[in-house]
């Protein structure tokens, strides 16, 4: 579903500044794949994230998304195909739009934005309706209230909700529960287990939690130094402690892992 | 004192509802876009000198003012071309276009200035026949109200909105924001052009600096209506609302100025005026947060 291909970026080049920040990503995920992604800090997790999203452009390499080759095509192309749900709860939804024409934005995602349609009709309010109700916030008799109105859980849960409305191709959540409460980020993952697995979604989360990245997904992948240097699935991954994952890491990379957080949440 | 103003006040009135539509064009660059647009000042002017032109020349007063209104679409095209795919920040953008204008107005008009006369053309309004001309500016207030209210309700019009609010958000989105940006402005400099096209038919007369400031004035009614309103309103300030304060905030800045003149203010001094209320409504709600959540209140707090 998702190919990536030797991609590599380098930012600020030939400066002082200059970063590798990709060196040759490649990774293919298959339909349906739920892929969690770790790593230190600068490995190259939100680049990856950012370069899939079309976010800038690629030095070099190939991204092709259910066969068509996105690479060419600028971020509010390649959103046809995606989902996104951001680590700041603040950058998925337009605070000062209410949560249904959030939602409504959502719903068109990738098409045409027609002045001779509704912004959103009477028939998706109800559908609208009944989608908040599942998430069980008590959105669904907020509707029209801003959404800067809402806490960072249910602005997250909205994301999320936004992200998946017309079913992406890949979706992707760049550590998107990172600035969750605990209680709420597990809420928040507990949501985001139940959409994928109904939807069979093909995702890619990044996140810095070493346990969620054990506990979700059927396939988990290390990256360092702007590479992948980790690729567990199927029932390896099922037997996968964080012990191990350290060990593994220190093996590859020949170097100890250097985000405590990662450790120690 | 009181005779002036109330013999003036009419005049304010219809000022104030000609204005009100430059000020929702303001309303929709600064307000919905997020975007300092300076174009105005320019795009005022070229309004009323393609209206002025083509009346002389002997064409139909609708058609004058379709014209006028093209212009200000262009002059906003301009603006966003310069900002978008130039990368020019805002409001250099915006200053850019109103210089280009500026040379584009005097080449438009041969003149500094040009007289229009009722008593000569089918003018749609006169400050001669101040009754008709409030009747006539308020039906296209009325009409442009509702097409922005119903336009903002729209896919394109909710793209547009998200655009302003979160650029982010709306590229995930699949919005096109640079197309967005340059959209936005075109209307926004449109309903400006056809102001000043009005506006120039009211005088009696385009001219090169009618448009110096309109900027301000935009503001001033944008930031006094939002004020009022949301004193009156609240929390139930709806859009359809926002944009009917809009337009009283032009009326109410004309009926404040012509206050102010009756008061023998002298009229050099307008301007500061202007900006000082302008300035003083902008940066009250701030210094009122700043004042209610102080480091020295905390501090007292502490103790």
């Amino acid at each position: 579903m998702l190919t990536i291909q030797n991609v590599r970026k380098t930012f600020n080049p030939g400066t002082v500044n200059e970063k590798k920040a990709l060196n040759g990503v490649s990774l293919e995920l298959e339909t349906g794949d739920f892929v969690t992604m770790i790593g230190g800090n600068g490995a190259g997790k939100s680049t990856l994230m950012n370069a899939i999203a079309g976010v800038w452009p690629i030095d070099s390499g190939r991204i092709t998304i259910d066969g068509v080759d996105v690479t060419a095509l600028p971020d509010y192309k390649r959103a046809a195909f995606l989902g996104r749900v951001f680590q700041d709860p603040m950058t998925g939804t337009a605070a000062d739009m209410e949560i249904e024409e959030n939602l409504a934005l959502a719903r068109r995602r990738g098409s045409f934005h027609a002045f001779w349609k509704w912004g959103v009709t009477k028939k998706e309010h109800e559908e609208y309706h009944e989608l908040l109700k599942r998430l069980d916030l008590g959105l669904e008799d907020r509707m029209t209230a801003k959404v800067g109105l809402l806490s960072g859980g249910q602005r997250q849960a909205l994301t999320l909700l936004m992200a998946t409305l017309k079913k992406p191709k890949v979706l992707l959540l760049d550590e998107h529960t990172a600035a969750l409460d605990p209680k709420t980020a597990d809420k928040v993952l507990k949501a985001t287990d139940r959409v994928v697995s109904e939807n069979n979604l093909t995702t890619l989360m990044v996140t810095h939690n070493m346990k969620d990245a054990i506990a979700h997904g059927n396939r988990l992948v290390m990256m360092n130094n702007g590479k992948i240097i980790l690729d567990i699935r199927g029932e390896e991954k099922k037997k996968l402690t964080i012990e191990d994952l350290l060990h593994k890491f220190e093996e590859v990379s020949g170097e100890e892992f250097t985000s405590d957080k990662a450790i120690l949440s | 004192m009181l005779i002036a103003f109330t013999k003036a006040l009419p005049g304010n009135i219809a000022q104030g509802l000609i204005w009100g539509i430059m000020a929702l064009g303001v309303y929709i660059t600064f307000k919905v876009l997020n975007f300092a647009d300076m174009t105005v000042d320019g795009s005022f002017a070229t309004g009323g000198a393609v209206a002025v032109m083509m009346i002389l020349s002997g064409k139909p007063v609708a058609l004058a003012l379709v014209l006028a209104a093209i212009s200000g679409v262009l002059a906003g095209i301009l603006t966003g071309v310069f900002h978008v795919l130039m990368g020019i920040p805002d409001i250099l953008a915006g200053i850019l276009t109103q210089f280009i204008l500026y040379s584009l107005n005097l080449n438009i008009m041969g003149a500094a200035n040009k007289a229009v006369s009722v008593t000569n053309y089918p003018l749609l309004l006169s400050l001669r026949f101040v009754t008709k001309s409030i009747v006539i500016s308020a039906i296209f207030v009325a009409a442009i109200v509702i097409l922005l209210y119903i336009y903002f309700g729209t896919e394109q019009g909710s793209a547009l909105r998200a655009t302003g609010n979160n650029p982010q958000m709306s590229k995930a989105q699949g919005i096109n924001i640079g197309g967005m940006k340059i959209l936005g402005l075109a209307f926004s400099n449109g309903l400006v052009a056809l102001s000043g096209g009005l506006f120039a038919q009211y005088q009696g007369f385009s001219d090169i600096n009618m448009g110096r400031g309109s900027i301000v004035i935009g503001l001033a009614a944008v930031i006094i209506g939002d004020v009022i309103g949301s004193a009156i309103f609240g929390k139930r300030m709806n859009f359809m609302l926002r944009l009917i304060f809009v337009v009283l905030g032009a009326i109410l800045y004309y009926i404040v100025i012509g206050l102010v003149l009756a008061m023998q203010f002298p009229s050099d001094d307008l301007k500061l005026f202007t900006a000082l209320v302008v300035a003083i409504f902008m940066g009250v709600p701030y210094i009122k947060d700043r004042i209610q959540h102080s480091y020295k209140k905390a501090g007292k707090g502490a103790e």
